[in-house]
């Protein structure tokens, strides 16, 4: 099976606080997987579960601990930076501070085509940009001179996906990029990525927070929580069919629109962050309905079910 | 049904710009009729930039410059008489405030003093309302209401930074309902927090309505969120309401095609259908668009939609609506 990034072992620890009274904390913990060509692939959690540290090591703006990144084959390839960068374009956040609100938007594109080369003239620069505008379904006319005021979030997202896809990139990665999007026009972001998978043979790292979107538009999904994937596998059977019992707690927890679907048990919020991140079994226990006292003292290493990789000792006697 | 406790009429709120000469009028709320009942939960939603947080502050009486109110009323049913909040005097209006009516803004850390203790804000807020009791007897007021409503009592030594961003919301809540207003109001209280923990803070807010039996208008975006909690809904647009109902009705048969839009566009678990977002881009509140605000992004649009603002009327019993297609209006 062909992979286009794979991400081997990855760790990266923080050290918080002062000389005396140092914590140190495991942000991502051993994590691997992999990303086919031509495939969404969803890194689900919390805020402070460590998916945004792993997009951060893996564009490399972050050194890891230990692990290794591997882009087309190559360890370490990100050391290349004009070859990874083209092949790897990342989109962020917020579309708001992705743009400097003094510069025309244009200014962005003829930059990147500068940068890569991508062009000899300046007709040439917007026949391209007027294409990767086109395939985000707006066009060099109703978008050159402006700034980025004068734009919607969701048109300045796809603005970003557009400006990534100058270089024809192989795999994008979008931390959070509809998250600041209005729940209205987030679709139009979404679609979009689904549209390049199947037209253009461009694979995601989808990060977010928000399941319902990876479920409608993502391949393969990881839930990830303190820094470990706690199951990964296709997203029908993890979101479907949810086997760790944190998996589950974040399934019921997205309120549906359907108001026959009301929660109807209450859940109970106690231990904060950094102690969960400070336990030494699984991180889940002190929240946990099915918690045992093996979970306690160890982290379970994963178990293969059906198809899905799980990190609980419910199925490790399987 | 219960009675009316807030009703808004022909309420107009601009925000009035002399930029270098120019002057320049955002018309947030642009003529808003509401009957906000006892013992209910009222949803407002929309996208953002529709006047959704204006429309609040209107209600709320907060207007401060460059927000002007252009025209229109707001009454409190407060004992039994009918109150227009836009006659009181400030420290009348100062009165009502938190006693009878709360306010939990967007952004939690803007009502917490980041430098004081959270029992020292608990302290500063009764002593001014609650008269006659020494330090002691409030911490232990303070204490009670913390343990009553679920949360841990350590909160109250910690600052705020100390707290996570879904405590730190619970705590604002918990401080809007100390005094067991009548009305809360909550402007996106569980925007930017992880499912779980708004789940735990939705929890909360429904919890605090049930126990003291008042009202809580819910301002946010979510549609899970408002089929979740509303009792009835209203959709804001441009900065009207074009249509209210029941949750039920709004999400079981919703009249206005920018309520299909909204509700339409969400992603569903087990069905991976394709999904489109609402078309085209929200509408300038500057120069809005004529006639109905929603006619250049709408798939339905007659010639009339665009001459011509639709009535606000109740084709469907309790079900009302500000649309060509519904019929005369």
């Amino acid at each position: 099976m062909e992979k286009l990034l794979e991400v081997e072992h990855l760790t990266k620890v923080f050290t918080l606080g002062s000389l005396l009274s140092r914590i140190r904390i495991r942000a991502v913990d051993d994590v691997s997987f992999y990303i086919r060509p031509a495939e969404i692939f969803t890194l689900a959690g919390e805020s402070g579960c460590g998916k945004t540290t792993i997009a951060r090591i893996i564009l490399g703006f972050e050194e890891p601990t230990a692990g290794a990144v591997i882009y087309g084959g190559k360890r370490g390839a990100k050391n290349e930076r004009v070859w990874f960068t083209e092949g790897v374009q990342a989109i962020f956040q917020d579309p708001f501070g992705t743009f400097n609100p003094l510069r025309t938007v244009e200014q962005y594109f003829f930059e990147t085509v500068r940068n890569y080369r991508l062009a000899r003239t300046r007709e040439e620069a917007i026949r391209l940009i007027d294409e990767k505008l086109r395939a985000v379904g707006l066009s060099y006319e109703e978008f050159a001179g402006k700034y980025p005021s004068e734009f919607s979030g969701g048109q300045l997202q796809r603005i970003s996906i557009a400006r990534a896809l100058l270089t024809d990139p192989k795999l994008l990665i979008a931390d959070e990029p509809v998250s600041m999007v209005d729940a209205s026009l987030r679709m139009s972001v979404v679609n979009l990525f689904k549209k390049l998978k199947e037209e253009m043979g461009v694979s995601v790292l989808y990060i977010t927070h928000d399941l319902a979107t990876a479920y409608y538009v993502g391949d393969r999904i990881a839930i990830m929580f303190r820094g470990n994937i706690v199951e990964m596998g296709p997203v029908e059977k993890v979101l479907m069919e949810p086997l760790h019992p944190y998996t589950r707690l974040l399934r019921e927890s997205i309120p549906e629109a359907d108001p026959s679907k009301r929660w109807s048990n209450k859940i109970a919020l106690t231990e904060t962050e950094y102690q969960e991140y400070l336990r030494t079994g699984c991180k889940f226990a002190g929240r946990c309905p099915d918690v045992m006292e093996i979970c306690k003292s160890a982290m379970p290493g994963y178990v293969e079910v059906d198809g899905v990789l799980v990190r609980c000792y419910k199925y490790t006697s399987l | 049904m219960n009675g009316t406790i807030l009703r808004a009429e022909q309420l107009q709120a601009f925000y009035v710009l002399d930029m270098f000469g120019t002057r320049r009028v955002v018309k947030a709320v642009n003529g808003v009729n509401l009957e906000i009942r006892e013992n209910e939960v009222y949803g407002i939603a929309g996208e953002s930039g529709c006047g959704k947080t204006t429309l609040l502050k209107a209600l709320y009486g907060a207007m401060d410059p460059p927000l002007r109110l252009i025209g229109g009323r707001v009454f409190y049913r407060v004992n039994g008489q009918d109150v227009d909040i836009f006659s009181l005097r400030p420290n009348e209006l100062k009165q009502l405030r938190w006693e009878y009516i709360s306010y939990v803004p967007q952004g939690s850390m803007s009502v917490l003093n980041p430098v004081i203790k959270i029992k020292e804000t608990y302290r500063d807020f009764l002593e001014s309302h609650v008269r006659g009791k020494t330090r002691d007897e409030i911490f232990e007021m303070a204490k009670e209401h913390i343990a009553a409503l679920g949360l841990p009592p350590t909160v109250l030594e910690a600052y705020p930074h100390q707290l996570s961003g879904g405590m730190r919301q619970r705590v604002t809540i918990a401080l809007a309902a100390l005094l067991k207003p009548r009305i809360m109001i909550a402007d996106e209280p569980t925007t930017a927090l992880d499912v779980v923990v708004q789940r735990g803070v939705i929890q909360l807010l429904k919890g605090i309505q049930e126990s003291l039996g008042n009202t809580i208008i819910l301002v946010t975006h979510d549609m899970g969120v408002q089929a979740n909690v509303a009792d009835r809904i209203g959709i804001m647009y441009a900065g009207r309401i074009v249509e209210e109902a029941s949750v039920e009705e709004i999400f079981g048969n919703p009249l206005h095609p920018y309520t299909w839009y909204l509700i339409n566009s969400l992603p569903r678990f087990g069905d991976k259908g394709m999904r489109e977002s609402v078309p085209g881009s929200p509408p300038s509140l500057i120069t809005p668009p004529s006639g109905c605000p929603f006619h250049p992004r709408c798939p339905h649009t007659r010639p009339i939609c665009r001459e011509q603002m639709p009535s606000f009327f109740e084709p469907v019993a309790h079900h009302k609506v500000a649309c060509w297609l519904m019929g005369e209006g």
